[in-house]
């Protein structure tokens, strides 16, 4: 029979499909990590400081707040859509957080306060998409708009301040030598990945992206996924924003989180997730937002003017991933 | 008709216009190709048959230059040896591929398609006046009844077709590829296309003609070779061109044992399992329908496309809307308004659009065998358990012989069979009661389809209810205990079971045409 000697030669060919296999995992999984790598020793060998525990530390902490946003935004990527409201639900988190913490006695309430305040803003965000099914691009367009009205709203237009916030270490505190920006910045990593690889709802995320009417049919109740990934990046958003306020003890809202959603939704295609959604991975998330903050850092570092920085950010992203494109097109499928 | 061009003669005394000898192609992994020979004379059809995977577009695409086959191979033009390493060096041979997927620029008119990459033109300027009229040449030659200077939008797929054809005659053409040329064509259509096909070769072109429509190849080949797991079986002559002959060589073994039904019509056959009642839809594509589903039954939904059967069976699964209907299960009624309530009821639906409908392509072939049970399976945080998923897909792997080098590999670059039978199997997992398939071979070679006819046949015995929509007349009469036949949404009659009239395909037909109901036999 036929599928004998079609099942003899599979056998055969079994053992090098899956050595293929495995060095495309591993291909996919590493992603951008060598040009991270790469980055980093042009600037130790250009600057001579670049590789320090104070410099690295340096550059941890002005990539915690964007690898937070970025888990939110890996999130909403994967199912196909796009968030470019985090920025300005950052700003409005931040006052929140600013003005819960001026309340005598009890100005730790911030935090949950600012959380909420981000989670209400994401889940109006998923209803927009899951229940009216506006275009993800439109809803979160109107909302980075309108949620920047409301966040220099809740301080009548002025920077609010307060010198002695309750939970300035996060901002600025340590635990163990480690800034408790970048352990909240990892832990949040953590968590996004135990959603997305260890629960139902990460198969769902997946899935929904991959192939929306299958998922549908297939009895995956799309609705509340959008809502979840939404929900969830407004709810990184306003983390986002109680540790932009804890560094800074203060927040504005027409300033504070300006394009910072252009910065997550880099780290995450940085990191590999496809913008048509369900295939993608945190850890690729996590390299992209430390090759954007290596980058900004590296090139203070080594004098160049901040015109310039630009220019070269926007090209190191455009190659990195048109170099990750002819790369993953030499592995064809067959 | 084809008296001046024989082939045989030519196969005889002449020396083929091309010959590919020893070529292999390994991919990544697979080995697509190993030692086909094909020899084609001028003057003849050449149909190249196999199941989806044999290697039959692998061996094209080398000789059209898209792919490089492995060294040691050999590909001759009127004997002498060519060296084929791109689309251009392909063209300047003279060999050209007509694509199932057309390629032509829909908003430029008929010549410029013709000329496109090699206008003409004089003095710097392209000279239309000369190019409009060398087109009409072509396309008089080949009988079109479409201007050059109209543009290829406003053409039916037929007359692109033939565009294309022009294309390549007009590019001097000598061996011309068709690949699976009738599939978006009407009988008309078709019809005009062999006319077509018929002059050419009459001019002494050779063609490659790739088809599954057996019918097609009888009609038109002068000979027919044929292709298995990438290895070349042999070829047929005019005269030799045989169903049995021909299916045998494509499969490897007789056709009688094709369609598997060890279970007993009447022994197997238990207690109505679905009871459906008045289903109507808004939209007047389903009306009243009402049947019963035994246990231990396969049960077909015949009639032509667009008669309402798919709709019927989504409005069952709760994947659209009704107005009106009832369906029972084991004698309790369930009010099914979505997929999920379906599934936990225990009836399942095999959508007909495995890639648009079915699959996640990019998800792995564990994660697409447990999509629906992974919430079973979890935990009450909602964690998943990847132990049991992995065990599910492995023993799903062996128990439909999905082939697949494990259970980490995306379905995407599956054959259709494969990811066929992984979507049967993501089904099979949630241990449904009532099984409704919805065209469950369409695009899956003859070997996969004859394991899903047995994968059927193995889950009736088991006391499940099938319920199997098909568009094939050979499956429907070859696996199914019962026919409802609709017509423009109604259920118009029934064959085979209890009614005495015998599941054929006449029956059927006279059915689903709106024929007078026939008659039982005896």
């Amino acid at each position: 029979m036929s599928q004998e000697t079609s099942a003899a030669t599979f056998t055969s060919d079994k053992a090098a499909a899956n050595r293929q296999f495995l060095i495309q995992q591993i291909i996919r999984t590493v992603g951008m990590l060598p040009i991270l790598i790469l980055l980093g020793i042009a600037f130790q060998l250009m600057s001579g400081r670049f590789i320090s525990p104070q410099n690295l530390s340096i550059v941890m902490q002005q990539a915690s707040i964007n690898t937070v946003l970025a888990c939110g935004m890996t999130a909403v990527i994967l199912t196909g859509g796009i968030d470019l409201s985090v920025g300005s639900i950052l700003a409005a988190s931040a006052m929140v957080a600013v003005i819960g913490s001026l309340i005598p006695d009890m100005g730790m309430i911030g935090i949950p306060l600012a959380l909420f305040a981000g989670l209400v803003f994401g889940l109006i965000n998923g209803s927009l998409v899951a229940f009216i099914g506006l275009p993800p691009f439109i809803s979160t367009l109107g909302s980075l708009t309108a949620v920047r009205g409301v966040a220099r709203l809740l301080g009548n237009d002025t920077t609010v301040f307060n010198s002695h916030l309750p939970f300035a270490f996060i901002g600025n505190g340590y635990l163990f030598g480690i800034p408790w920006l970048v352990i909240i910045a990892f832990l949040s990593v953590v968590v996004t990945w135990a959603i997305l690889r260890r629960t139902v709802l990460g198969v769902h995320i997946y899935a929904t992206g991959g192939n929306e009417s299958a998922a549908r049919l297939s009895g995956i109740k799309v609705w509340a996924v959008l809502l979840f990934v939404y929900g969830f990046s407004g709810l990184m958003a306003g983390l986002g924003g109680v540790m932009s306020a804890a560094r800074l003890f203060a927040a504005n809202g027409t300033q504070l989180g300006q394009s910072y959603e252009l910065d997550a939704i880099a780290a995450v295609i940085l990191g590999g997730t496809s913008f048509t959604g369900g295939v993608g991975s945190i850890w690729g998330t996590l390299i992209g937002a430390l090759i954007i903050a290596v980058l900004s850092n590296g090139l203070v570092l080594i004098g160049v003017s901040d015109i310039w920085q630009y220019i070269i950010k926007g090209l190191v992203i455009i190659i990195a991933v048109a170099l990750d494109r002819l790369r993953s097109k030499g592995g064809a499928r067959t | 008709m084809n008296a001046t061009a024989s082939p045989q003669a030519g196969a005889e005394t002449g020396l083929p216009l091309l010959e590919m000898a020893g070529i292999s192609k390994t991919f990544p992994g697979v080995k697509a190709l190993s030692g086909v020979n094909l020899a084609v004379y001028p003057g003849e059809v050449h149909a190249l048959m196999g199941e989806n995977g044999a290697g039959k577009s692998t061996l094209m695409k080398i000789l059209s230059g898209a792919y490089r086959a492995d060294p040691g191979g050999e590909i001759r033009i009127e004997g002498q040896p060519v060296h084929i390493d791109g689309p251009l060096s392909a063209k300047t041979l003279g060999i050209a591929v007509i694509y199932q997927e057309l390629s032509l620029s829909p908003n430029l008119t008929v010549a410029e398609n013709i000329y496109l990459g090699r206008e003409l033109s004089s003095g710097g300027q392209v000279d239309r006046a000369r190019m409009l009229a060398d087109c009409q040449g072509v396309l008089d030659r080949l009988g079109a009844t479409f201007g050059p200077s109209t543009i290829v939008s406003t053409l039916s797929i037929a007359e692109r077709q033939m565009v294309e054809i022009a294309r390549a005659i007009h590019a001097n053409a000598r061996i011309l590829v068709m690949d699976e040329p009738t599939t978006a064509l009407s009988s008309r259509e078709t019809d005009k296309l062999f006319d077509l096909i018929r002059t050419l070769r009459a001019d002494g072109l050779a063609i490659i003609y790739i088809s599954h429509r057996m019918a097609e190849v009888y009609e038109l080949a002068d000979r027919c070779s044929v292709l298995r797991d990438g290895s070349y079986v042999g070829t047929l002559m005019r005269d030799e061109l045989k169903a049995e002959a021909l299916v045998k060589m494509m499969v490897g073994r007789d056709l009688s044992k094709f369609y598997k039904k060890d279970h007993d019509a009447k022994g197997s056959r238990g207690e109505v399992i679905l009871k459906v009642r008045g289903m109507s839809d808004g939209g007047r594509r389903v009306n009243d329908c009402s049947f019963d589903l035994h246990q231990g039954e396969v049960l077909a939904l015949a009639g032509l496309v667009g008669s309402g059967r798919t709709e019927l069976a989504r409005l069952i699964y709760g994947a659209d809307a009704r107005i009106a209907g009832s369906v029972e299960l084991d004698g309790k009624p369930l009010d099914i308004v979505r997929p999920i309530q379906a599934v936990n009821a225990g009836i399942v639906y095999l959508t007909e659009d495995r890639k648009g409908q079915g699959l996640f392509l990019d998800m792995t072939v564990q994660e697409n065998i447990n999509l629906q049970v992974v919430g079973r399976d979890a935990g009450k945080g909602g964690l998943l358990d990847l132990g049991k998923a992995k065990q599910r897909a492995v023993n799903a792997i062996k128990a439909l012989s999905i082939r697949v080098a494990g259970p980490i590999v995306e379905v995407g670059s599956l054959s259709g069979g494969n990811q066929q039978k992984v979507l049967l199997s993501r089904l099979l997992e949630t241990r449904p009661r009532v099984l409704i398939l919805d065209e469950p071979t369409r695009g899956v070679d003859i070997g996969a389809k004859s394991e899903i006819y047995r994968i059927i046949d193995d889950l009736v015995q088991a006391g499940v209810g099938v319920l199997v929509i098909s568009s094939e007349m050979p499956e429907v009469v070859g696996i199914a205990d019962r026919v409802l036949v609709m017509r423009e949404g109604h259920i118009v009659g029934e064959v085979g079971g209890t009614t005495g009239v015998e599941v054929t395909q006449e029956n059927i037909i006279a059915l689903a045409a709106g024929l007078a109901q026939p008659s039982a036999a005896a």
